[in-house]
């Protein structure tokens, strides 16, 4: 294939990953930012809203795009919903104590991924995308004729991993209001600025706490959701969104929604990109070393504040 | 402190209501004719999770439906035969362990069952120092080459390099000579590489680029701008739990304009035809160890192995049309297990002092015609290099379906020996 469609397609397949990264990194970082928590467990709760959206669109009957709307929505509050139950039965009791939320966090891991396992079955299963048509992209070409468009042979996308895209952008906007112009974000901000004078100020920071992690789960378990049509649901799937998503929070800065979809875009078309010129490993030694130069360099992350 | 077991009136009674069961049961009569009629125990190491699971629960299948065959007609040398079946997780650190497990801990005869090719390479080792033979079922070429031990091999499935030695000519004749490889980055798919490559340069043709891909990638698309514009044929072959993303985004990727497509059904093992997003497939060619549905001149042998498994006509479960086997592979455990039945009464087999008679009584083996305990197809065992050759099959997509369109001969598949395993001590 020529250099120019190789590489617009090479950041077409990086968009779609970096989309759904970006997603999954903002719940990690907004867990962070506003409880100060290190969800190890993060990954394993993107890995039960794939589950979860399995199990909900093999009960559907009909279209699958009604089994897929209905994932959509009930695998995120699933997933949040388990949160909130780690959050009260395990995260309160060590009271969000950094290291004892670490450990805590790691046998919650274990607990999701082994009930998967048991439950679920250790075969990775399809859902059935909505919609799902090639659509052939052209490419432009100073030729002898002069400017010609022609079908360059393999550049295509599909009309799913589009939609996947927009529907990432449009939960990141929503979810920048929401943070940004509603009451509800302004408490959050509030706790997480000051938890002390936020409590003095009559915020019920417990049940913020609880959503947060709700939340957080929520957008992981989402991504999952999205991606499940391309991928399949896998009881082992939680662990490399879980390493991207560190590497991305930790290069954006914790707590920053700016800092996190920037990086995710970095991370996520750097992926796409090198993976596809020079060799995969090398992607991932790129970004492993793009954190060494940042912690070193920046430690607050490219977009984060220090910490008082 | 150490802990005395008393026997009290209760335990006594317990243990002897236990004895008049057990000679009351069928099983005792069945057996008794036998020196021991305590159980022979073959140690299963079966991939039940890690990336291996699907491959697992079918050999699982199979193993037992072959033992319970085994069983019911009287055992092995008057014996009846245990599994013991562990999980290996699909990782070769735990398969060592789960091969030390089954010397150590249950006792076991032999041990059987691995697949996956890294997971043999970590646990023969073990089984060679701990002196337990060793039945593998993988398809690596890992045993014929030499790399292993005495006590390790591989009598119910061929390799890949006599397989895809066998697919060069009718890929070469058929299809096209300049071929694509796409495949997994690990030693697997470096047989195939290796193999293929050679094979269908004998025959005139080049591959033109290879694509390997880690085992753990979820996303294929951005590997395939790779492919040469005038490759005529795309040869895959892909493992793991992404398969079906693989395929499909293979077919999203060429749309209309497809290349001749020849893969290994392991790209597909496991997986329905009827998925969604693999309908480009109609018309493309895949190796099968064992064709996945039944066919049009199935033989008596297929009929019973399908029903014996609980298969159905589309290579699905009975109870569960949707769960596919790994039809092309699971025969395997079926034939090794009869292999070690015959194996253990040509050695007249007692127990583990017996363990190297039973090898030397399998490796004297030759001819293995297609029978009940062949039902694949008729094979060659090599005592010198512990490898099987057999038969291979060609099927094309049509209507969705496998049908066979060329068996390929035993000679065929036949290359040097590499090893003589015999000239080593035990």
């Amino acid at each position: 294939m020529d250099f120019g469609p190789h590489l617009l397609l090479a950041i077409l397949e990086g968009a779609v990953g970096a989309a759904v990264l970006a997603l999954t990194a903002l719940g990690l970082s907004l867990v962070f930012g506003v409880m100060r928590v290190v969800n190890v467990a993060h990954g394993e709760f993107f890995m039960v809203g794939a589950v979860v959206a399995w199990f909900v669109a093999d009960t559907v009957a009909g279209h699958p795009a009604l089994g897929f709307t209905a994932a959509l929505i009930i695998a995120p509050v699933v997933a949040g919903l388990i949160a909130v139950l780690v959050d009260k039965l395990v995260l309160k009791q060590v009271e969000y104590d950094p290291e004892a939320t670490i450990v805590g966090t790691i046998g919650v891991l274990y607990i999701l991924q082994q009930t998967a396992l048991m439950t679920y079955g250790p075969e990775p299963r399809p859902v059935e995308a909505p919609f799902s048509t090639r659509i052939p992209l052209p490419w432009f070409e100073w030729g002898e004729n002069g400017f010609a468009m022609f079908y360059p042979w393999g550049l295509s996308i599909t009309s799913y991993k589009l939609f996947v895209i927009c529907a990432a952008a449009a939960v990141l906007v929503a979810f920048w209001l929401i943070m940004s112009r509603t009451r509800y974000g302004l408490i959050m901000r509030a706790t997480q600025l000051d938890r002390e004078t936020a409590l003095a100020f009559g915020i019920p920071v417990s049940r913020v706490y609880s959503i947060v992690f709700g939340i957080g789960a929520g957008l992981a378990a989402l991504a999952a959701v999205l991606i499940v049509p391309i991928q399949q649901a896998y009881y082992l799937m939680g662990a490399e969104p879980l390493l991207l998503s560190f590497i991305v929070v930790i290069i954006g800065g914790l707590g920053s929604v700016r800092g996190t979809v920037v990086a995710a875009l970095l991370i996520g078309m750097s992926d796409g990109i090198i993976s596809v010129f020079l060799s995969p490993t090398l992607s991932k030694i790129i970004a492993t070393l793009l954190v060494a130069l940042v912690l070193v360099f920046r430690p607050q992350g490219l977009f984060g504040t220090k910490a008082a | 402190m150490t802990k005395t077991s008393m026997t009290t009136r209760r335990t006594l009674l317990k243990s002897a209501a236990a004895g008049g069961l057990l000679a009351a049961s069928p099983l005792m009569g069945r057996f008794a004719s036998a020196q021991s009629s305590a159980p022979i125990k073959i140690g299963f190491q079966q991939h039940s999770t890690g990336i291996g699971a699907a491959y697992g629960r079918w050999y699982g299948r199979t193993t037992e439906a072959a033992v319970k065959l085994i069983n019911d007609g009287g055992g092995i040398n008057g014996r009846p035969v245990e599994i013991v079946a562990e999980d290996d997780g699909t990782d070769p650190k735990r398969g060592a362990e789960v091969v030390e497990k089954f010397a150590n801990q249950h006792n076991c005869d032999v041990a059987f069952g691995t697949l996956f090719s890294h997971v043999v390479y970590g646990s023969a080792p073990a089984a060679g120092e701990q002196k337990l033979p060793y039945f593998v079922v993988s398809e690596g070429h890992h045993v014929a080459s030499g790399a292993l031990n005495r006590y390790t091999l591989q009598p119910g499935i061929t390799d890949v390099k006599s397989q895809v030695q066998a697919m060069a000519p009718y890929v070469a004749e058929n299809l096209g000579k300049k071929v694509t490889m796409i495949f997994p980055d690990f030693a697997f798919g470096h047989d195939h590489r290796d193999f293929f490559t050679a094979a269908i340069e004998a025959q005139g043709g080049e591959v033109l680029e290879h694509i390997a891909i880690p085992p753990t990638e979820t996303s294929f698309t951005k590997y395939f701008p790779k492919i040469p514009r005038d490759t005529e044929v795309i040869y895959h072959v892909m493992v793991g739990p992404a398969v079906l993303t693989f395929v499909k985004e293979l077919g999203e990727f060429f749309g209309p304009s497809a290349p001749a497509i020849f893969g290994f059904i392991d790209s597909l093992e496991a997986v329905d035809m009827a998925s969604p997003g693999l309908e480009f497939l109609e018309g493309t060619y895949f190796w099968e160890g064992n064709p996945r549905y039944a066919q049009a001149d199935q033989t008596s042998h297929d009929k019973m192995f399908r029903a014996a498994v609980g298969v159905d006509d589309n290579g699905a479960s009975l109870s569960d049309s949707k769960d596919v086997s790994t039809y092309a592979h699971m025969f395997g455990c079926w034939e090794t297990l009869h292999v070690i039945k015959a194996g253990m009464e040509a050695a007249g087999y007692q127990g583990p002092e017996d363990r190297a008679k039973l090898i030397e009584a399998v490796e004297a083996m030759t001819d293995m015609p297609e029978s009940d305990a062949h039902p694949q197809g008729p094979k060659l065992f090599n005592g010198k290099t512990h490898q099987v050759f057999g038969v291979q099959y060609i099927s094309r997509v049509e209507k969705g379906k496998l049908v066979k369109v060329h068996t390929t001969s035993i000679e065929d598949t036949l290359y040097e020996d590499e090893v003589d395993y015999t000239t080593m001590s035990f």
